[in-house]
């Protein structure tokens, strides 16, 4: 079911969620992505250009941040528009992972044409590692 | 070196074209966590309009990556791949991303500017299908690296 655009008022949360990362999943990505860059698998690589230690791809940050507005919607299709901007590292500990979580609220509603803004608090470590983490989202 | 200014307003010859794969789609819907039926079932996909599975929001990127390797590899552009952070990305979809598009992607440089001894490069993909027609629109802005 579609959720109703005029029932929508900003502030409203629609959708929570969060993720447990794991090196794997970095890997994973890697694979999927084509994005190879050793600092987001090997920790000896990350350290010489100044990082504590491997972390997540930016890139994987954003494409799971976005599912719980996916779901709420109903369709992937129905996501017109969908920015970040990358402001922390989420770092993945070998042993112990990361977790990522993800709080989806309404910013914005065109009731005429019925697109939403959802915008995204995404954090690590209860710090935000996204910055205007903004989804369009076609609910006709 | 340092980022040629020169490189904004540069377009870049279009990329091979790219076939999307429905295994593609489901590994990299996997690969962020994309758990909707419509991302990975084709009866589902079809069950809501769509002729096949279709890519999560972010999949474009896949696409655009041969661009932004154009753009690192421009023999005057002067970018330091190693001094490279992903500052912003957008993704602007007219429809979305479905299991069988032909996508051909073409790179414009749209701004170059300095802040605080950084350059910001905004590189943006235009990503059209087998007739042409506007499928996303790809922007990535990329932080360039000062020397310390």
């Amino acid at each position: 079911m579609i959720p109703d655009a005029t029932a929508l008022t900003v502030g409203d949360v629609v959708a929570e969620a969060s993720f447990a990362l794991t090196r794997d999943s970095l890997v994973r990505y890697a694979g999927a992505s084509g994005d190879f860059n050793p600092i987001h698998y090997r920790d000896d690589v990350a350290q010489s250009v100044g990082l504590s230690g491997v972390l997540a791809h930016g890139m994987l940050t954003m494409g799971l941040a976005v599912q719980p507005v996916v779901d709420w919607a109903g369709d992937p299709a129905r996501v017109l528009d969908y920015q970040v901007r990358f402001t922390r590292p989420v770092f993945v500990d070998a042993t112990d992972g990361a977790t990522v979580a993800v709080v989806a609220k309404v910013g914005a509603v065109d009731p005429e044409a019925l697109i939403a803004r959802i915008d995204l608090t995404v954090t690590f470590n209860g710090a935000t590692v996204l910055g205007k983490a903004q989804a369009r989202v076609n609910l006709a | 070196m340092s980022v040629n200014p020169e490189l904004q307003g540069r377009v870049f010859p279009p990329v091979a074209p790219y076939l999307v794969g429905r295994e593609k789609v489901r590994e990299f819907s996997r690969a962020v966590f994309a758990t909707n039926p419509i991302n990975h079932d084709p009866e589902a996909a079809r069950a809501a309009g769509h002729h096949d599975v279709v890519a999560p929001p972010t999949f474009a990127v896949v696409v655009q990556e041969a661009t932004l390797a154009q753009l690192l590899a421009e023999p005057d552009g002067g970018i330091d791949f190693t001094r490279v952070v992903h500052g912003d990305q957008r993704f602007s979809y007219t429809r979305p991303i479905i299991a069988g598009d032909e996508l051909t992607a073409t790179l414009a440089v749209t701004s170059i500017k300095s802040l605080g001894g950084h350059s910001m490069v905004t590189a943006e993909s235009t990503i059209v299908d087998a007739a042409g027609d506007h499928v996303v629109t790809a922007i990535s802005t990329l932080v360039v690296r000062g020397d310390e």
